[in-house]
């Protein structure tokens, strides 16, 4: 399953590779990194049908989680649409009524329970 | 005629009396005036009803000389010396009449009239010196009045002017010590709107912290499976890995510790000791505490950030955490200001905060522009003022660009321009010396 995660900080790759390292290894999991919210829709464009889920920051400079969520659930409406999971730092009821009404798969907040992420992550991939 | 010199006589002391009857000195002569007086009418009676004319002229002159030299040499009465003179044409006029009378009867009688007339015009001339120097001296009296008047109206004033002085003196000890507070409070108003940036900032090395040794403790289990099973050479690959992450935890335990520092140096009394700086890491900071201090506050709100920082800058010596706040300041007012215009503005509008640091002959510049509301032309000159907000009440101190122009151009001789235009962009640039 083809996973992208856009988040500003850089330091998350290697985290996510070393956090899903038996999965990447058995090929469970495969990760795309994007730095912010242009280059994961450069990315999407470039490979429309491969993405499945999507994990995106909603707090980053230029364009937010939330408009990239948006642009996703317009651009990319054939079936299926990619997962996406919403993270943000701040877990407020604002956020969370915004990605959901945008059409957010689910919201999770930060710091990442990684075990919990990866139960979901497992749940979309059966 | 013998009437007229009594009359004189009379005249005076009864304008010494009056004269002095409310001064001071006016006691001691009380008695011996009245006194006078009778004595005056007491002789004149008798002088009248005993005497020859001639002998009555030249006793009643000479009473009215000796009273006149007596009273010129007393010092009490200087005031009246011009009365006085008046007063001799009338005595000389006596004598003479007395002594035409004794030794040229006849002349005398042919030309009494004459005589007559003399002494009623030496007279009169007394008559109206007594009756003008009362005006006179009523127009002095006036004078010295108003004059007193005066005086004590100007010391009364000087009295104020000395009082106000001193409260105007104590006022500015008062506002100097408020001014004081309000710089440290100026200073804790931008760090409260900055501890959302602050947490937000701390909170993400410390989640890479906890995340990257908790995964560095499964590597290492792995390792050890790893090296049970004999794989030395997947052994010495996750070991490289740990080896990184240990590397992240210290840059991330780094950063944490960078703000933490620059949070406790912000909130610091005044410190003025300058030292080498990296301005675009001061630059870098600021911004993103800035930036995420405002998000706390309006999670809709989004923003272009754009860093142009000019590589291998030569550190300055500057006192950080005063730059750091004027950086702040800007950086503050540049969102704020992009934050308004979106407001009013749809979504086609992409706020944007730029800043961009360069070396440019012998300065530092560095650049914080906005494509927010703008400056109007009415208030650019107030900007720099201290107390001068646009802020709603309670928002804003107004001193954050007025402490910041005291910072750049006073504590470090740099210089601070704007460049704005209302509704399209604010452009502040700051310079400071190289060296």
């Amino acid at each position: 399953m083809k996973i992208l995660v856009v988040d500003d900080e850089a330091d998350v790759q290697p985290l996510f590779l070393q956090r899903f390292r038996k999965e990447i290894r058995n090929n469970e999991f495969d990760f795309s990194f994007a730095q912010s919210g242009e280059d994961a829709l450069n990315y999407l464009h470039s490979s429309p049908s491969e993405v499945v889920l999507i994990l995106s920051d909603i707090n980053m400079p230029g364009m937010s989680g939330l408009e990239l969520l948006s642009h996703i659930r317009e651009d990319f409406p054939t079936p299926p649409p990619p997962v996406v999971m919403m993270i943000t730092a701040y877990g407020d009821e604002e956020n969370h009524r915004q990605a959901m009404e945008r059409g957010a798969d689910d919201f999770l907040t930060k710091p990442l329970d990684f075990n919990l992420l990866k139960e979901k992550l497992k749940t979309f991939n059966e | 005629m013998t009437v007229f010199y009594f009359l004189a006589a009379f005249l005076l002391i009864r304008r010494l009396v009056k004269r002095y009857k409310l001064s001071l000195i006016y006691p001691k002569w009380a008695s011996m005036l009245s006194t006078a007086t009778w004595v005056i009418i007491v002789i004149y009676i008798g002088i009248s009803t005993t005497l020859d004319h001639w002998a009555a002229d030249i006793l009643g002159a000479a009473i009215l000389l000796g009273l006149l030299q007596y009273v010129d040499r007393e010092p009490d009465f200087d005031l009246q010396k011009p009365y006085l003179q008046a007063n001799y044409p009338l005595v000389a006029i006596g004598f003479i009449n007395g002594l035409a009378q004794l030794m040229a009867e006849n002349f005398y009688e042919k030309y009494s009239n004459y005589f007559q007339l003399a002494t009623l015009a030496a007279f009169v001339w007394i008559f109206s010196k007594f009756a003008n120097s009362n005006k006179q001296e009523e127009a002095l009296r006036l004078a010295a009045e108003r004059k007193a008047e005066l005086e004590a109206l100007v010391s009364a004033r000087t009295a104020e002017l000395v009082k106000q002085k001193e409260n105007l003196q104590e006022i500015v000890e008062e506002l100097k010590a408020t001014q004081d507070q309000l710089i440290q409070s100026e200073k804790m108003a931008s760090l409260g709107e900055l501890t959302a940036g602050i947490a937000h900032e701390i909170q993400n090395p410390l989640n890479f912290v906890n995340n990257f040794s908790e995964v560095s403790m499964e590597l290492i289990e792995e390792m050890t499976e790893e090296l049970e099973k004999g794989d030395k050479e997947e052994a010495i690959a996750i070991a490289s890995d740990i080896k990184q992450n240990l590397e992240k935890i210290r840059h991330h335990g780094q950063r944490a510790d960078g703000i933490v520092k620059g949070m406790l140096q912000h909130s610091r009394a005044s410190s003025t000791t300058k030292e080498p700086t990296d301005i675009n890491k001061l630059a870098d900071e600021y911004m993103r505490l800035s930036y995420h201090g405002l998000r706390a506050k309006d999670k809709s709100f989004n923003a272009n950030l754009e860093m142009n920082l000019a590589e291998n800058l030569p550190l300055i010596d500057v006192v950080p955490q005063d730059i750091g706040r004027v950086l702040l300041n800007m950086f503050n007012n540049a969102f704020y200001a992009v934050q308004q215009k979106s407001k009013t503005h749809g979504a086609e509008f992409k706020p944007t905060v730029a800043v961009t640091t360069t070396a440019q002959g012998t300065w530092m510049v560095i650049t914080v522009r906005d494509n927010g509301t703008g400056i109007p032309d009415a208030i650019k000159e107030k900007i720099m003022q201290p107390f001068f907000t646009t802020k709603p009440t309670g928002e804003g101190t107004g001193l954050g660009l007025s402490l910041s122009y005291d910072i750049v151009v006073k504590a470090h001789g740099g210089k601070i321009d704007i460049d704005s235009k209302e509704g399209e962009y604010t452009e502040f640039t700051i310079k400071l010396p190289l060296k």
